[in-house]
């Protein structure tokens, strides 16, 4: 049975939907990423699973238990790290993990092995208070004290939002460990390079899942050909003179170099038409897509 | 020169927040700001635009002395952050109005001003909706063009992409590009590396101090990297300040 599975789930605000329809299965074990914007309903979705909120239909069940009926017995099985920082600012670093620790009814000696690794790290800083840590720092701890009592399950919202790309490295490099722990590890990001450390990801916009699977087969299954150039001179005319020629769905920039997009054309005939445009095409090639690429390929007839 | 930092130093007691640092940036040029979390790049943005006086060392922005005059700054730079851009609860022309006001903007200019941002943005007809209702994508570039609408020299975008999806990080983003083909100089931190890649010159601060400066080949080139994710890597995993 799988560890988490949500169902048809709908949930408004007033007029707006911020889920519409999703449903998901998380099997044990595994770490499983959902991938979207600010507004996607990333939190929304988290908040359900966590038992904070009700949906207006549909159902989640999280370790067996419904997350309505048997919201108490979720709430000791699971670690839920939210977006915003909610320790408490005027308790030290070690104040706020013992204080995680007490409620869950364990103490911090007892489950130390699982969070040594990330405590190390702030251990230094143990009689600081939470609310002078500079923001790196504040997420290793938020992180320590989502795992302190030992969850079956971790959820994680958007843990990497706002860190800058050496911790991000370090902080996936934590999940990974847990994860072969046997924790199940459910993960939000907007960051579209993290997708291909998850075993499975959801990609989510306007309160819908548009795509579910492993990071390899979205890739996969892409459908187009998509292309690269470096291109010299002003990017915004490249953009636009790219974008022009016939054939090309999409030209949009990618790091230091163009991506292409088009269903129709072979390298020889985009090589031939680039080139009577006035491009110099030596550096242009076919690439393989990423999942950022599969992101901005997506259209309102991709929805799950 | 739009941005000149020579020696610029900030201490906070005896911790040195950024510790000499030099550095120029060319009027229209993009310039990636790059660091670490907690590497300084907060406190050197503040003492650029004005709003913290550097312990020593000097910088001039838009031609004005930072510590002896403050205050002209502002009215001479723009700014925009992730966290804090636009009122949600004030409609998107009384958003335009109420910063440029603030800049210093003359009445009877404002309203010539605004009629033109607004047709260019294709949002005229949703002059009058509030800026809360609007998709974050369309907040996200009027913050830009409101931050940018007294035409200052210099423009400060603080992580202005952040949880922005890939779309329209890369409309903003050639919004940066039209900005900086009219003139203005743009200064810019993001964690995105693939955006410091669109930068025509990025700095990497490390524990208060530039690590490495330039274009974004040359600074692959030098450390034969393949990617500035591998650049940034190879700089500021040795930090010895815990971000």
């Amino acid at each position: 049975m799988a560890e988490v599975s949500v169902r048809n789930v709908r949930l408004s605000y007033g007029k707006i939907q911020a889920l519409k329809d999703v449903s998901l299965e998380v099997e044990e074990g595994s770490l499983f990423g959902i991938i979207g914007p600010d507004g996607a309903g990333k939190t929304s979705l988290f908040r359900i699973m966590t038992t904070l909120i009700v949906p207006d239909s549909g159902s989640a069940q999280v370790c067996g238990y419904d997350t309505v009926k048997d919201m108490m017995e979720i709430r000791r099985l699971v670690g839920y790290m939210p977006g915003h920082f909610s320790l408490y600012q005027d308790l030290t670093v070690e104040e706020n993990l013992s204080l995680f620790a007490s409620v869950f009814n364990t103490t911090v000696q007892e489950n130390y092995s699982l969070v040594e690794d990330i405590y190390r790290q702030i251990e230094p800083f143990r009689k600081r208070r939470a609310g002078k840590l500079s923001g790196g720092m504040k997420q290793k701890l938020a992180l320590c004290c989502a795992m302190i009592h030992r969850p079956r399950v971790l959820f994680l919202d958007e843990p990497t939002t706002g860190v800058d790309p050496v911790s991000r490295k370090e902080f996936w490099q934590m999940l990974s460990r847990l994860k072969a722990q046997g924790m199940t590890i459910i993960v939000s990001t907007p960051y579209m390079d993290e997708a291909s450390l998850c075993d499975t990801v959801s990609l989510m916009k306007d309160g819908r899942f548009f795509k579910t699977d492993s990071p390899g087969a979205i890739t996969e299954k892409f459908g187009k050909r998509l292309f690269e150039i470096k291109a010299g001179g002003s990017t915004v005319k490249a953009l636009d003179g790219l974008a022009a020629i016939d054939g090309v769905q999409a030209c949009y920039p990618f790091g230091d170099r163009l991506h292409i997009v088009s269903s129709s054309l072979s390298l020889a005939e985009l090589s031939e038409r680039a080139a009577s445009a006035g491009y110099d095409i030596s550096t242009l090639a076919e690439c393989t897509p990423t999942v950022e690429d599969c992101f901005m390929d997506f259209d309102n007839n991709d929805y799950e | 020169m739009a941005i000149h930092a020579e020696s610029l130093t900030k201490q906070f007691g005896n911790f040195t927040a950024v510790d000499n640092i030099s550095f120029s940036v060319e009027k229209g040029e993009i310039f990636g700001f790059l660091g670490a979390n907690g590497a300084g790049k907060t406190t050197a943005m503040r003492m650029l635009c004005g709003l913290s006086r550097p312990t020593s060392g000097k910088a001039v922005v838009a031609g004005i002395d930072v510590v002896k005059d403050p205050e002209k700054i502002k009215r001479r730079i723009g700014y925009m952050s992730q966290r804090f851009s636009l009122y949600d609860d004030l409609t998107v022309s009384e958003n335009m109005t109420l910063f440029a006001g603030i800049y210093g903007m003359r009445e009877k200019d404002i309203a010539a001003k605004r009629t033109a941002v607004l047709t260019r943005l294709g949002l005229y007809d949703e002059r009058d909706i509030l800026v809360g209702s609007l998709p974050l994508g369309w907040k996200q570039k009027l913050a830009f063009s409101v931050s940018i609408f007294h035409e200052p020299a210099v423009v400060f975008l603080d992580e202005p992409t952040g949880g922005v999806d890939p779309v329209t990080r890369r409309q903003f983003w050639r919004q940066i590009y039209e900005a900086s083909e009219r003139g203005i100089t743009v200064f810019v931190t993001t964690h995105y590396m693939d955006e410091a890649e669109y930068c025509h010159r990025v700095s990497i601060m490390v524990d208060g101090r530039i690590a490495a400066m330039g274009t974004p080949s040359e600074l692959k080139a030098s450390l034969g990297a393949g990617t500035m994710d591998d650049v940034f890597y190879m700089l500021a995993r040795n930090a010895e300040r815990i971000g």
